[in-house]
């Protein structure tokens, strides 16, 4: 966000100002993409993708409800990964950091912590695999993978067994990052794609064409602990970003500010800091002139490219230099400015660690980060490796982590549209970022996006429950201890909190207590069960990291 | 995402934002099932009847509805985000420049429909309704709505509708500053974002608030769990948020978990649906759909107090002549609806209506579009509303143009919010806005 408050940190109703801002900024249809559900070919409004996809998910929403969902066969998951180097005997190798590194155990807990932190949690067994490797091993594990990223288990489809059209259905491209995240065995590859989608945040409410979005997904993805310098140089000539913040209509005959606002406020500089002015702001964006495309029915927006012409090739004065400056002074002017790297070294420590970094290390991490040419991997390693990660407060998982991760858990692929409305009940549909500055780390959690998560867990245990025999026959015996072992043991045996231990504890004897017949006493054991297995997964302890 | 640590400071460093863990579930109601029936005439006769729901149900809505015997007055703050052209909404066709600068978008000066406070404004066809409250007087305009040194940041200068105040680290809604001060320790409804997500302005430091899109969708099903053992599930679903920690995160989480168990039991009566009154049309989208809901929850005998819901769409860098007339349409027909469905209830005199947006369009165009600009416009609707014009249009010359050529502030939305305090809430304003006495507060509300 990059809003207020570099100097003045803070306030959460601020924070949660960057939300809706521009929902539907960029309301034309551009170029329509094909959309699964029915477009409505009575609607009055040209515009407004995004109103027309939520009566499509409404619709799909009463039709698909709690309808039985199909019996999914066991997927295989990704194996745990190897250490770097192959070995897992040299207990010496470190990773170098300017910073504090953690010092105290690295065990199932805190490997847990650190695969939610930089990926998408643990798949089973893979907790325990990367504590035997010690902390920095591990941390190498996720930033220094060797070679591609291997896709394990059975490829995505769409609930009626076709394979996902990810550049042409609606929500698709939600489908397709999601199953990338539940299948790779390189999770902080896709964890950083995720995090520059939010950084960078582009919305195909405004770009509305599916393909422009992916090679947009591919740029983060390319990009993932490389250079910034270089991520900001090619987002700056990305089509998706060029359509969403109207570079292509920026022109030395009208200039258009829109890119130049945010790039300093949200990509690179951060609002009320003093790192520009207002003049700044119509200045880069005479620089920022001269983009164009072409349109047609069948391709959308194409043939992206720079016109001299329309470029106006007269001297700016930003940031107090005066130049002929073009798009690529500009976006390197942005990233050379003396406030950048506080801005960047905060706001990448924010999506791993909840609270702001101590001073002195913070100093560091701003050197580590401009000594190396900008570059993002010692700075990710640094805060993977630091004392407030493991040891500090949780975090609350983004939806599509949270959900990406119950995936892994329950070894599930991709087979059902579902996912993509459910997630817009939890907050976060991929490729719609609420606004240009991401979404609100800050406020996941409202009485709204609560029960979102609660169906997430319903839908992704719907179709795994008992019923049946399984119920009219279960255990008649089974105490409530066995009863919560077994559920926890349903989803890999995650960590809880005393608390919320005694909590379904308290739960599983209470709803066998009292005088009841023998087959209500099998039954509610069995309805038991699928509860258990329902609330643990819902409950704050996993919802957070 | 994660965004500019701000927000994590705040998470962490200060404590978290909403809702304290260990609120209890809603008191037990004086009220008998007989007035409580009565209360809720028409729609609760049908929703809340006995045969169609357990007595569990029914009691929690008694409850709900209990928690307000007085019936008290409701403001609604409906957010128009993004930025709304001031310029399209009361086109200043009688100001000689507005042509020079609007050459693409200027609305020709026969057209459109007289604004009577002022013949050099003309409302846009696409805000006829607005038009139509503005003649029954029930609509007060401000034709030039902001703040001093005006910021031209979405952000920035939305955060400081919100919180109140002109100061980029205010950390609580105003309104949530009101039900801080005001509120109930124990009841989400009274401060509702009909939405996904909070509206910020609601962001309250001690009392709980709550986010619904529709009443009649909050339900909690789970897959192979029903009668006894889901009742007793949905009891322990709220109690997982209760235990006190010390971990700021999981506190956070906790204490939604609770709200959101508390907000279960208060919008239970409504799962069967809720209607509309006879005569009543509301356009189909989906600021419509969310009054239409809380006209049918303010009958109920909901608790709310005020309400916010946002609906977007207004940056208009480009293409501006396409895309803002429909949703201009759409939004004030909404509006419209809205007051009519009050009136056909009986509940007109308790509800008032305040729109914004975080500031208005630079008056000159630039292609398509416009940019971002300064001073903007806003209403009150409502029965109770003065119907009387709140600052002047402040004109479009050089000379009266600010610096960055942007509209002049004639009234500060601190003032209105100093008005709504007093004259609406009846409450003290210099406890919730900072500095109130400074700003002039306008007559919004008929005595």
């Amino acid at each position: 966000m990059g809003d207020t408050k570099w100097v003045d940190p803070v306030a959460p109703a601020d924070a949660a100002a960057r939300r809706r801002k521009r929902r539907k900024r960029k309301t034309r249809p551009r170029c329509q993409p094909k959309r699964r559900p029915r477009a409505r070919a009575d609607s009055l409004y040209a515009v407004d993708s995004k109103r027309r996809r939520r009566k499509a998910k409404r619709r799909v929403c009463q039709k698909k409800r709690r309808k039985p969902v199909r019996r999914v066969p066991l997927q295989p998951v990704p194996p745990p990964p190897a250490p770097p180097s192959g070995g897992g005997a040299a207990p010496e190798f470190r990773l170098s950091s300017p910073v504090a590194t953690w010092s105290g155990a690295f065990g199932v807990r805190e490997a847990e912590r650190l695969l939610w932190r930089a990926g998408f949690g643990p798949s089973p067994g893979h907790a325990q695999a990367l504590a035997g490797m010690g902390l920095h091993r591990a941390v190498a594990a996720l930033t220094r993978p060797e070679g591609g990223q291997t896709f394990t288990g059975a490829a995505p489809t769409d609930g009626d067994g076709n394979p996902l059209a990810p550049e042409d259905a609606w929500g698709h491209d939600h489908l397709w990052f999601l199953d990338r995240m539940v299948r790779t065995d390189q999770p902080l590859v896709e964890r950083m794609t995720l995090i520059w989608h939010d950084w960078f945040a582009t919305s195909n409410d405004g770009v509305g064409q599916q393909n422009l979005m992916l090679a947009q997904n591919e740029l983060f993805r390319r990009h993932w602990l490389g250079s910034f310098d270089q991520l900001v140089h090619d987002v700056t000539a990305d089509p998706a970003m060029i359509v969403w913040l109207n570079l292509d209509q920026n022109t030395r005959w009208n200039p258009n500010e829109n890119y130049a606002r945010e790039l300093m406020e949200l990509f690179t500089l951060g609002a009320d800091r003093g790192a520009y002015t207002e003049t700044d702001v119509r200045e880069l964006a005479r620089a920022l002139t001269g983009w164009d495309n072409d349109w047609s029915g069948e391709l959308g927006y194409h043939n992206f490219r720079f016109v001299q012409n329309r470029h106006d090739a007269s001297a700016k004065t930003v940031f107090g230099q005066t130049g002929a400056f073009g798009w690529e002074q500009a976006a390197a002017m942005c990233v050379r400015h003396p406030l950048h790297a506080s801005f960047f070294v905060e706001k990448l420590w924010s999506y791993f660690i909840p609270v702001p970094p101590p001073d002195g290390d913070r100093a560091a991490l701003e050197q580590l980060y401009v000594q190396s040419g900008w570059q993002v991997r010692p700075v990710v390693e640094a805060i993977l490796l630091h004392p407030l990660l493991h040891e500090g407060p949780r975090m609350v998982k983004p939806p599509v982590v949270f959900l990406a991760g119950m995936l892994r858990a329950l070894r599930r692929a991709i087979d059902t549209e579902a996912w993509t409305w459910l997630c817009e009940g939890a907050g976060q549909v991929l490729f719609h970022p609420p606004d240009v500055s991401g979404w609100d780390d800050s406020r996941w959690l409202d009485t709204s996006t609560v029960r979102g998560r609660w169906e997430l867990v319903g839908y992704a245990l719907a179709g795994r429950e008992l019923e049946d025999e399984a119920i009219t026959g279960y255990d008649i015996s089974e105490t409530p201890e066995t009863a919560l072992a077994l559920a926890r043991a349903a989803w890999g045996d995650p960590q809880l909190t005393g608390e919320t231990a005694a909590v379904l504890t308290a739960f599983a004897e209470a709803c066998v207590a009292g005088s009841l017949a023998n087959w209500q006493r099998r039954q509610y054991r069995g309805l038991r069960q699928n509860a258990l297995r329902h609330l643990l997964y819902f409950s704050p302890d996993l919802q957070t990291s | 995402m994660a965004n500019c640590g701000c927000t994590e400071y705040s998470r962490a460093g200060r404590g978290l934002p909403a809702i304290e863990p260990g609120m209890p579930l809603p008191a037990g109601t004086g009220l008998t099932r007989r007035s409580f029936l009565s209360r809720a005439s028409g729609l609760a006769m049908s929703v809340y009847g006995a045969a169609s729901l357990g007595p569990k149900a029914f009691e929690a809505g008694i409850a709900a509805a209990a928690a307000q015997s007085a019936e008290p007055r409701i403001l609604v703050s409906v957010f128009l985000s993004g930025g709304v052209d001031s310029l399209t909404v009361l086109a200043p066709t009688g100001h000689s420049r507005y042509g020079s600068l609007r050459p693409a978008l200027a609305m020709p000066a026969d057209q459109g429909i007289p604004f009577a406070e002022d013949a050099s404004l003309r409302w846009h066809p696409s805000v006829a309704s607005l038009a139509t409250l503005h003649d029954e007087g029930k609509l007060t305009v401000f034709p030039a709505v902001g703040y001093d040194d005006p910021n031209q940041s979405h952000f920035t200068s939305r955060h400081y509708w919100e919180v109140g105040e002109v100061n980029p680290s205010g950390r609580w809604g105003w309104l949530g500053r009101f039900l801080d001060r005001h509120g109930a320790p124990d009841n989400p409804l009274q401060g509702l974002t009909l939405g996904w997500e909070l509206q910020p302005s609601l962001a309250a430091r001690q009392v709980p608030v709550a986010t619904v899109s529709r009443p009649d969708q909050y339900d909690f099903w789970s897959p192979g769990v029903w009668g006894p053992v889901h009742d007793q599930m949905l009891e322990a679903f709220g109690q997982l948020g209760e235990a006190a920690t010390g971990d700021a995160g999981l506190r956070y989480a906790r204490a939604q978990v609770t709200a959101t168990s508390t907000l279960r039991s208060q919008l239970e009566p409504f799962q069967s649906g809720y209607s509309t009154p006879a005569g009543v049309t509301y356009p189909d989208a989906e600021l419509g759909r969310r009054l239409a809901a809380l006209s049918a929850m303010i009958e109920g005998g909901l608790p709310l107090r005020v309400v916010a819901v946002e609906t977007g769409g207004y940056d208009t860098h480009s293409n501006q002549a396409q895309t803002l007339a429909p949703d201009l349409d759409e939004v004030t027909r909404s509006l419209l609806a809205f007051q009519r469905d009050l009136e056909a209830r009986g509940l007109a005199d308790r509800v008032l209506v305040h729109v914004w947006s975080e500031f208005g369009r630079r008056p000159e165009e630039n292609g398509s579009g416009t940019d971002h600009g300064a001073a903007g416009v806003g209403f009150v609707i409502g029965s109770r509303a003065s119907g009387e014009m709140v600052g002047s249009f402040p004109g479009l010359l050089d000379s009266q143009l600010d610096g960055a050529d942007n509209l002049r502030a004639t009234s500060d939305f601190r003032g209105a919010y100093r008005a709504l305090l007093e004259q609406w809430l009846e409450v003290d304003a210099g406890e919730i806005i900072p500095g109130a006495s400074s700003f002039p507060a306008p007559t919004l509300v008929r005595p």
